[in-house]
């Protein structure tokens, strides 16, 4: 039920740790948020933020390069942090770290969900970890050039800073971006590095920590050990990722998902694009809920600009959302059993009321999966009455039927159930503390969910449950997904009979937004999990940082620990019950 | 026994919907003939959320399921009366984002001042992403997003970059795709007209 919700003051925790640690710790300067922690206090003060003032999840750890002065602090790198507790907005740190030899202390001890995202930040902008257990890459190959974030850093195509680019208008001449590199080849190696010469020094494929793998062999049954990679071309990991794992016999030892495969460096085009021009961007990270990727970039930079969005544009916000979210959760649960091997009928049941969905997008946004549709302060266009129609008819009619198929279809169904109760089990502390979120955290039983914990749009107007279910396994984490889309439906109907009438945006659209200087995070309640945008605003027309926090990437984080001890045929279904889309991951 | 009960059940679902598509057949045999089900005039109820019985498919490319008016597809240049509307203001090229509209914009032989409409326009539609911008942030109703989704080709550069002529589409097919939006326009267009006769 709708928790009371008391943003904690960040002036009280900074004269808490102020208390604590003298010195360590001052409050960012304007128009930054939270405060600025010293490097040599971080680890203390994160775990003191932990264990003392219910900070307990991290969510989000961003780099950040500052070559210049940029909102009147120094050039420095910069690494961001923004913590939750069970109710409430974030608090975020800011370190700051040497222009020369970027170092911060690592907080994986602290914090297991800072070690994916702290090695995207090496990866990425190149901030040092120190004692991080393993520093590698993560996104990249091992013999890339650079880091790819920092500002200095050009792509091989490149252009120019900043769109707009001047050569398209009034002189413009049709350029293939091929034809700016001798063989087309959107490649560049290392300055005196030729791939024929190349004896990996380091350990490029990953392959050394399984060497390592403690031998845990079983008089009894004396079984083989085996290093398998699974995938990248793999059916069942829904996309292009590789899973190294080390067996014993049919047993996981250890399990490592590689990932970056389908990465485009997303947040650098992000950083060339305008304000404007992401959000067509943002439908192609998660593209099955391309609704709810536009939600928060919105929502943040909304924040910066300081509009009010009008009651029909959030309802209709709303709207999407939750048809999002039923979509999602439906071809979830169909994908799973597709890995289960129950093959198509489920999946096929879930994609026929998908399609109605899709129409539903494309009839008001004008696409089907790349809808595009949310604008700064409302959204592109009204929904039509026919549209209106089709909502009501699928939320009051069609898709109960669905739900309750399903329902009847598995939820008894013994061979389903022998294959899910008691696999891959997550314990709630461990998925707290690796960040996990979504239905992978609520099938937890950890009652967290944006949606009440952090109230955005107008979701406090609506009666609906937090549905948790308290084993962990990946049966748990279905009937979470299954509850969640019954409570999608009441959502629904409760907006559909309350859609006022009204405008869809906040004054005129206008293809040139102000966003005044300053950072600002915005977060919803994805399907996934927590999608959260961090941004920073020169003041310029676009953006100086833009991060995402994808769900499926830190939700995968947790990967590893769920297979441990189980037979390589539980993968699949573990991965499944994730839910994972790699267009989120890789970015 | 107990053990296998929910099974039979699930079997009995998927049981239900293989027998309800030969029903279903069977009923429009009964009111159309042979193949009713698969008439044009019958897709709508065959694709309907309510209606809707057992079989699903469309069978593309010999049935196709119509497009709202609201589909974006890829753009195209709108010619009224023998004359582009654009006037090579450079709103679409500046908001396009990933940058995949050039513009020449023309000028005066004579004088060389620059004029209101483009000499050369290019849309290079293996670079769009559909996103509409253009169409959406014109400021003279110039540019549209056309229905066409069947673009494979051989030739990117050949076929893909698309040249002033093969943006040019009449007026015509703006008003076919898009009949709320041009009626609304011309409503715009005659309230505009009788405005500037009363002053
Ligand atoms: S199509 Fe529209 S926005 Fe583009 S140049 Fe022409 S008039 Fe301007
Ligand atoms: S639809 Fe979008 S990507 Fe395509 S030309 Fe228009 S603005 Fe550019």
């Amino acid at each position: 039920m709708a928790t009371e919700v008391t943003p904690e003051p960040t002036d009280e925790v900074l004269t808490r740790l102020q208390e604590r640690f003298p010195g360590a710790v001052e409050a960012a300067p304007e128009p930054y948020e939270g405060l600025i922690v010293a490097r040599d206090h971080l680890v203390d003060v994160a775990t003191f933020l932990r264990d003392e003032m219910g900070y307990a999840y991290l969510s989000d750890v961003v780099g950040v390069d500052y070559p210049e002065e940029v909102n009147g602090l120094p050039p420095r790198f910069e690494v961001v942090y923004h913590l939750f507790r069970p109710v409430g907005g974030p608090l975020t740190l800011h370190v700051h770290a040497d222009r020369e030899n970027p170092v911060v202390p690592s907080l994986v001890p602290v914090f297991p969900s800072a070690n994916f995202q702290e090695r995207e930040a090496w990866d990425l902008v190149g901030i040092r970890f120190e004692g991080h257990p393993d520093l590698r890459r993560i996104l990249l190959w091992d013999g890339f050039d650079g880091h790819p974030l920092r500002k200095d850093w050009h792509e091989v195509y490149y252009e120019e800073e900043k769109k707009p680019f001047g050569s398209r208008w009034p002189e413009g001449h049709p350029v293939m971006a091929e034809s700016r590199t001798p063989l087309g080849r959107n490649l560049r190696y290392p300055p005196g590095w030729s791939p024929e010469d190349w004896r990996p020094t380091t350990d490029p494929w990953g392959y050394r920590p399984h060497d390592e793998v403690a031998e845990q062999k079983n008089p009894a049954m004396p079984v083989d050990r085996v290093v398998l990679n699974m995938g990248p071309h793999h059916p069942s990991t829904h996309g292009v990722l590789r899973l190294l794992a080390t067996l014993e016999g049919e047993r996981i030892q250890k399990l490592e998902p590689m990932l970056g495969f389908l990465h485009r460096c997303h947040e650098k085009i992000g950083e060339r694009n305008t304000w404007l021009g992401n959000i067509p961007y943002t439908d192609r990270l998660d593209y099955v809920c391309s609704m709810t990727n536009n939600w928060p970039y919105v929502l943040a930079v909304e924040k910066l600009m300081g509009v009010e969005v009008p009651e029909r544009a959030e309802y209709i916000r709303v709207i999407m959302g939750e048809f999002t979210r039923f979509l999602n959760h439906a071809v979830s649960v169909g994908f799973m059993c597709n890995d289960l091997g129950i093959y198509f009928t489920v999946m096929l049941y879930a994609l026929e009321e998908r399609e109605f969905i899709l129409d539903l997008f494309e009839m008001t946004a004008g696409s089907r999966m790349m809808c595009n549709y949310m604008r700064f302060g409302g959204v592109a266009h009204d929904m039509t009455e026919e549209a209106v129609a089709l909502a009501r008819e699928l939320a009051f009619e069609r898709l109960p039927r669905f739900i309750d198929k399903v329902d009847a279809y598995l939820t008894e169904n013994e061979i389903f159930r022998a294959r899910t109760v008691g696999v891959g089990v997550l314990p709630p502390e461990q998925a707290v503390a690796y960040g996990c979120t979504g239905p992978l955290l609520r099938g937890s039983g950890v009652p967290y969910d944006i949606r009440r914990a952090d109230p955005y749009s107008i979701y406090d107007e609506f009666d609906f449950e937090i549905i948790t279910a308290p084993d962990g396994d990946v049966y748990s984490r279905y009937l979470v997904r299954l509850g969640e889309m019954r409570e999608s439906l009441r959502i629904l109907q409760q907006a559909l009979n309350r859609l006022p009438d009204g405008p869809v945006m906040a004054g005129k659209k206008k293809a040139t937004v102000k966003v005044p200087p300053g950072e600002s995070y915005g977060r919803i309640e994805a399907p996934k999990g927590e999608l959260g945008f961090y941004i920073v605003s020169d003041g310029s027309p676009n953006p100086y940082r833009y991060h995402i926090r994808a769900p499926s990437f830190v939700n995968l984080g947790v990967m590893g620990e769920l297979c441990r001890g189980h037979l390589i045929a539980d993968v699949v279904i573990i991965l499944a019950s994730i839910d994972i889309t790699l267009g989120e991951v890789d970015r | 026994m107990y053990a296998s009960l929910h099974l039979v059940k699930s079997l009995g679902i998927t049981f239900r919907r293989f027998v309800e598509t030969y029903v279903d057949d069977l009923r429009w045999f009964f009111k159309g003939g042979f193949g009713a089900r698969y008439r044009p005039d019958t897709l709508p109820i065959r694709q309907s959320p309510t209606k809707s019985r057992g079989i699903f498919t469309v069978q593309y490319p010999a049935e196709r399921l119509p497009l709202p008016e609201r589909f974006r597809g890829f753009p195209f240049l709108i010619e009224e009366e023998g004359k582009l509307r654009c006037t090579a203001c450079g709103t679409c090229a500046r908001v396009c984002p990933p940058q995949c509209i050039w513009i020449v914009r023309a000028s005066d032989p004579e004088t060389g001042k620059p004029l209101r409409e483009p000499a050369e326009f290019y849309i290079d539609i293996s670079i769009c992403m559909q996103c509409g911008f253009c169409a959406e942030f014109c400021p003279f109703d110039a540019i549209k997003m056309g229905h066409e989704i069947e673009i494979a080709a051989f030739d990117r550069e050949k076929d893909l970059l698309l040249d002033l002529e093969r943006l040019r589409k009449p007026l015509s097919y703006h008003a076919q795709i898009h009949p709320t939006e041009y009626a609304a326009e011309q409503e715009k267009k005659q309230a505009r007209a009788a405005a500037r006769a009363r002053k």
